[in-house]
């Protein structure tokens, strides 16, 4: 690299610096220190307190739900958005990203209005004389919430992984005489590997990080560990208790990365 | 001639309203090597995949071994297909790709064992049976790619321009692998390609194709020598393709000047074509020549001069041992077996092209 272009880096640097690098400083600060200032590992063995250990174990289990039914709802369909042409796939790949322009506060109260007992979904079913549903705060509509929201982020990495096995490898497995089962779990399946990690790191990180979606959708009484660490600093202005426990909550995501670098050895499902 | 293999019957396959293949007849007789060679577009791949499996005809029927096969799923096809770019599986080690269709057919252990030493003897890589297909040169992905196909014994191997993406010394070098495995394996080889030295280096037959449509069926030689028609004569190989009027029987009008030929049954006064190849253009003195021009353009080619020679109004391409510098005057004289005619094309496929592949 020359002198000239590690110019260019500069504004990159200067914003890793003040936006990542010293608030990952001051997080680790306040989570290994108590209030005086004296050092602590306190804050971090807060995690086995039965509440906190209660709201990150539902966060670890409906993160990991939603994961799964997101991949569920998103392999098949990139799979045909695969084997699309151009001009019929970027229409049906467009309405799957219009939701992601919109913001995600709107969109998730835009389920809190309709799950709500008497909300838009209930008095259409009222209408149809069918039954209520009410899943509004409860974890099932979490889930949904969840879902919902982190879909696109499953689609994507696995349509661009999925797209980019050549025609021909799977026409050389049914050539073998690979009928198609055998051909989508011996070819199809690892070959999109790259693209189901990094979908699933798109979709998990964020599923079990969040507290917007547990809040307005679980309403008060279902905590997740995202909403026990804001109330830390919102509420209990516990900062140092905050950092502690968000500190926990790296390392599983810290976890999670070191798992998809395993398998995508070649980073090529990435799109971050 | 042996046994019929596969008999394509009134293909025809249109993409997206283009027609691509027109009423396509063609027979395949065992242990033939038949290449399909044509320009791009000109619906020999498509003929190659509608014979794998991988499109089905609009109309037509293919027969396999007496049974027809036109509705029948690749995989339970008893052929094997060598893609262009390989396609070889690249989470898989190369033992593990050659085993692929042997495991299908649920051979023993041993068995495999034995068929993949055997298949990587065959195409000279022996102990790669670990290596991963990017760890592999472009040759040795491609010679893989054979070896996963030939382990499954099939009747019929059709290849799909496997030569394609290698430079030139390692593609003459695979002509000749292929030659050695086709003798050595006795199964019937479809080629498809679109350079013609490859087809006459190769091929006991050769199929021109154009625009959809079969233009000549015929051994290397024949093709080479007799072509039926301007496109055929134009794409393989250079050559001088002339106006000309057959005034009768063994006597054609080149030019204003009268030349003994050798073909019959054209009729009287009729207008054709002529093929002369510049390798049958023999530069004499001008006294000698039965017409005589001046040499325009000289290009040392290696093997031999490429001359261009302007007679009668028509630049002849003329290749010669002996070099004539240009402005020189010269007389050209062809023997009469050596003059090819041809009738006029009927239609636009017929035609010479401009496209020089």
């Amino acid at each position: 690299m020359t002198s000239k272009s590690k110019w260019l880096s500069a504004p990159y640097v200067l914003w890793s610096v003040v936006f990542i690098i010293i608030p990952l400083g001051m997080i680790f600060y306040y989570g290994l220190t108590d209030k005086t200032g004296a050092f602590t590992l306190e804050n971090i063995t807060a995690i086995m307190t039965a509440e906190h250990r209660k709201a990150l174990w539902l966060s670890l289990l409906l993160s990991l739900i939603s994961t799964l039914i997101c991949f569920l709802l998103a392999y098949p369909l990139a799979m045909i958005l695969a084997n699309m042409k151009v001009s019929q796939h970027s229409f049906i790949i467009l309405i799957f990203i219009l939701p992601m322009w919109m913001n995600f506060l709107l969109r998730t109260l835009a389920w809190q209005t309709l799950l709500e007992k008497s909300g838009v979904i209930n008095s259409v079913l009222t209408f149809l004389h069918l039954p209520n549903i009410n899943i509004i705060n409860t974890p099932y509509a979490i889930v949904l919430g969840m879902v919902y929201n982190f879909l696109p982020f499953m689609v994507l990495p696995l349509y661009n992984a999925l797209s980019k096995i050549d025609e021909n490898v799977i026409n050389a497995a049914r050539d073998l005489g690979a009928g198609s089962v055998h051909t989508f779990f011996r070819i199809i399946l690892p070959l999109s590997v790259p693209g189901i990690i990094s979908g699933i790191t798109m979709v998990f990180v964020p599923a079990l990080t969040t507290f917007v979606i547990s809040t307005l959708l679980g309403g008060s009484k279902i905590l997740l560990i995202g909403n026990v660490i804001e109330q830390e600093f919102t509420q209990a202005s516990n900062w140092h208790l905050g950092s502690g426990l968000s500190i926990v909550l790296m390392i599983f995501i810290i976890l999670n990365m070191i798992a998809s670098a395993v398998f995508d050895k070649d980073g090529e499902g990435g799109i971050l | 001639m042996s046994k019929e293999l596969v008999y394509l019957e009134n293909i025809s396959k249109s993409f997206d309203g283009q027609m691509v293949l027109d009423e396509l007849n063609l027979k395949i007789h065992e242990n033939e090597f038949v290449t399909l060679l044509g320009p791009s577009g000109c619906g020999k791949t498509t003929t190659l995949r509608i014979l794998g499996g991988f499109t089905s005809p609009d109309t037509g029927r293919v027969f396999f071994d007496g049974q027809d096969i036109t509705n029948l799923s690749p995989n339970k096809r008893q052929l094997n297909t060598v893609f262009q770019k390989y396609a070889l599986f690249t989470h898989m080690t190369i033992a593990e790709n050659i085993a692929f269709g042997l495991k299908i057919k649920k051979k023993s252990k041993s068995y495999i064992n034995d068929k993949i030493k055997y298949a990587l003897k065959l195409v000279n890589l022996e102990g790669y049976e670990n290596r991963m297909p990017d760890s592999l040169s472009g040759g040795q992905q491609q010679r893989i790619a054979i070896a996963r196909a030939i382990v499954n014994e099939p009747k019929l191997l059709l290849l799909d321009e496997p030569l394609g993406a290698l430079d030139l010394k390692l593609r003459q070098e695979m002509q000749y692998e292929l030659i050695r495995m086709k003798n050595e394996l006795g199964i019937t080889f479809v080629y498809v390609t679109h350079d013609q030295e490859e087809a006459l280096t190769m091929s006991d037959t050769i199929v021109v194709m154009n625009q959809g449509y079969i233009q000549q069926i015929g051994s290397p030689e024949a093709i080479y020598n007799e072509p039926e028609n301007a496109f055929v004569a134009d794409f393989i190989g250079d050559s001088n393709i002339i106006p000309a009027i057959m005034i009768e029987d063994r006597l054609v009008n080149i030019l204003d000047t009268r030349f003994a030929c050798v073909d019959t049954g054209f009729g009287h006064n009729k207008p054709v074509d002529v093929v002369i190849r510049p390798e049958d253009v023999e530069l004499v003195e001008p006294s000698e020549g039965t017409i005589q021009g001046v040499v325009t353009h000289l290009i040392f080619k290696g093997v031999h001069y490429e001359m261009e020679v302007m007679a009668n109004g028509f630049e002849w391409l003329v290749h010669s041992t002996t070099m004539f510098p240009v402005g020189k005057q010269v007389g050209l004289r062809v023997d009469p077996f050596n003059i090819q005619i041809m009738n006029k094309p009927e239609s636009e496929d017929e035609e010479a092209t401009a496209i020089d592949i």
